[in-house]
This record gives C-alpha cells, structure tokens and sequence, in this order.
C-alpha cells in the first residue's frame, strides 16, 4: 500500500465514519452523553479535508497527519484515543512503503497499546479494547497460519463484531457510561462500534484495492 | 513562576476561570485558557492545550487545572507530545476546576515551586463551603 493506497484507505474510512455518524450518536444517546456519531463524523470530515490539501510525502507522515487532525478536532474522549492510535501507527510505520500483514500487525498491536495506556482501559471494560483486542488475537492468529493481509483483516472484522455483540451484555467500567453502571447491560458500546466500523472499512478497501 | 493551564470543554469555562484567579494572583500570573474547539464548538484539544503549555511555561513548570472526561484524556495527550525537556515538570492536578485554579493562582503568585501550586490546587477538594 503506497501513499496514494493510503490516501484511499483513509477516505475509505472517513466515509464510512460519517455514514455511522446518527447510528454513533444514537448508541451514544442511550449510554453516554449523545455525541460520539457527531464527534467522530466532525473529525474524519477535517481528515478528509486535510489530506485533499496536503498530498503525504509516505506512510508515517500520513498517519501523523491523521492523527493530529483528530487529537485537534474530534473533540471527546474518542479524539485522543483514536488520535494516540494513529499516532502510534504513525511510530510503528517508520521507513515503511508497503503495508505488509507483519507491518499490519505491528501498527495494530501498536495502536491498542496506545489507547490502553492512555485510556487505562482492559477487557471486558465495555469500551473500543473489546473489539480491538480480539480483532488484534484473531488477525495475529490468522497471520501464524500463513494468511493474506486481507485474510488477516477479516478474521480480524468477525472477531471484532462479535467484541461489539459481547459489550452488550456487560456494565460500563469507564468514561460517561459507567455512571449508569448495571443499566448499561443490553447496549452495545460506541466506542467499540467506531473501532469495527474503522475496521470493516479498511478490510473493504484492502479486498477492493486487490492489495495484499 | 510556574504557570497554569485551564482546559475545559468550554472556551467561555476556561476563559472565565483565568479571569477570576488572574484577579486574585495579579497581573503577572501566568494563567493560559485553552477552552473548546477551534471553531468554538463544545469539546477538548490537545493541539491547544499543548499550546497553551508552551505558553505558559517561564521555565518553572506548568500546572494543568482540567474539568473531567476528555479534557484529561486530552491534558495527557498533549503532555505526551511536549518536546523532552518540559516533559518531567507539566503536571494535571486532580482538584475541582474553579476553586483549585483560585488556589494554585495565588499560591504560583507567590512564586512557590511546582509541588506547592500543585498541593495548593488539591487543597480546594476538601473546601467546605457550609461551615
């Protein structure tokens, strides 16, 4: 995946977050404080708009594009969680020019680290960590087993699906959700929803992009 | 002197918070709003707030006074992008936003070190505002 490659999975991403922005924000209206669709949407629409102006010289400085724009822009919590994973990504890609499965799997394992050092967050939490952390096992495990890039994505969508399907059944330990405690049980996280939406789009655009 | 930061959702929280403890510590107080969004949306960046860091640094330290949520998660994201040398000596107080920035600004006034302003801040959690 070259820069243009990148450019296009990052639109590929921003689009499908702004698609999700009333599915977001409506999750969020139940559980938190009704603004993840909006802040996120907010968010990928400047990604959008920053990388039509400034064309990126390689992946790490795309990435860092990236995250900035969202650690500037987003506005909730999800802004720095999501801006510190790309910007670990970013760290991660350094002097690369082609996304391999082991560089996928190196930015990933990267940009989880990043969201749980600063979140404080586990499993199990109700948050983004229950559909990142499987989809991380899930891709690394597909990955041993000698699978594709794309292959290694989609392992990674399904497990982080059911993630999502998981954090329904437990109590919010952290963020706005967690006032409600036991009430939360029944709804799926925002944050863990974002993180397969991001996911599935990028999965999209590798089996589109024919890029493995 | 060591400086402080306000960070809120909102620029105006921010913005009113410097004006009041600036009237208690002076005019030479170093006190940075870094409120809300760019365009003056409701929310935290940590663009901003690095700034404001930056700004608000005489080469004694910063303390950051922040509301709850994002405004921490940002707070620490912007500390994690400060250059080297400021990294050890920026620290977020865990007091209540407008009584603690009251504190701090008086104490920082008084030219006390980075620890001091910071116990100064944490004292406001334990004010009692009904005797």
């Amino acid at each position: 995946m070259g820069s243009s490659c990148f450019t296009g999975a990052m639109e590929a991403v921003s689009s499908a977050v702004i698609k999700n922005k009333d599915l977001l924000t409506d999750l969020d209206r139940v559980i938190g404080d009704a603004d993840h669709g909006i802040n996120m949407s907010r968010g990928f629409e400047a990604v959008m708009k920053k990388l039509e102006s400034t064309q990126p010289q390689d992946l790490q400085s795309g990435l860092k594009t990236v995250a900035m724009t969202l650690i500037s822009t987003v506005g909730g919590a999800s802004g720095p969680l999501y801006g510190t994973a790309f910007l670990r990504c970013s760290k991660a890609a350094e002097g690369a020019s082609t996304v391999t499965a082991e560089l996928a799997e190196k930015m990933f394992r990267a940009a989880i680290d990043g969201i749980e050092s600063l979140g404080k967050a586990s499993k199990g939490d109700k948050t983004m960590i229950d559909a990142l952390e499987p989809a991380y096992a899930a891709f690394s495990e597909k990955m041993k087993q000698g699978g594709s890039l794309l292959e290694c994505m989609e392992s990674a969508c399904g497990a982080a699906n059911k993630g999502v399907e998981y954090t329904k059944t437990i109590p919010a330990k952290k963020g706005r959700a967690s006032y409600l405690g036991e009430r939360s049980i029944g709804h799926q996280d925002p944050g863990a929803t974002s993180s397969a939406i991001i996911l599935k789009a990028l999965t999209d655009y590798c089996r589109t992009a024919g890029k493995e | 002197m060591v400086g402080l930061v306000i960070v809120s959702h909102s620029a105006k929280i921010a913005e009113g918070v410097r004006d009041l403890a600036a009237q208690m510590a002076g005019d030479e107080a170093k006190i940075i709003p870094a409120g809300g969004l760019e365009n003056g949306e409701i929310g935290t960046d940590a663009v901003r707030i690095m700034e404001a860091i930056q700004k608000a640094d005489s080469g004694d330290g910063v303390v950051v006074m922040a509301d709850m949520g994002s405004s921490i998660l940002s707070t620490k994201t912007a500390m994690a992008m400060l250059p080297d040398e400021m990294k050890g000596k920026v620290k977020i107080a865990d007091a209540p936003i407008v009584e603690g920035s009251m504190g701090a600004a008086v104490c920082a006034s008084g030219n006390a070190g980075l620890s001091e302003v910071i116990s100064a801040a944490e004292e406001a959690k334990d004010m009692k505002k009904l005797q």
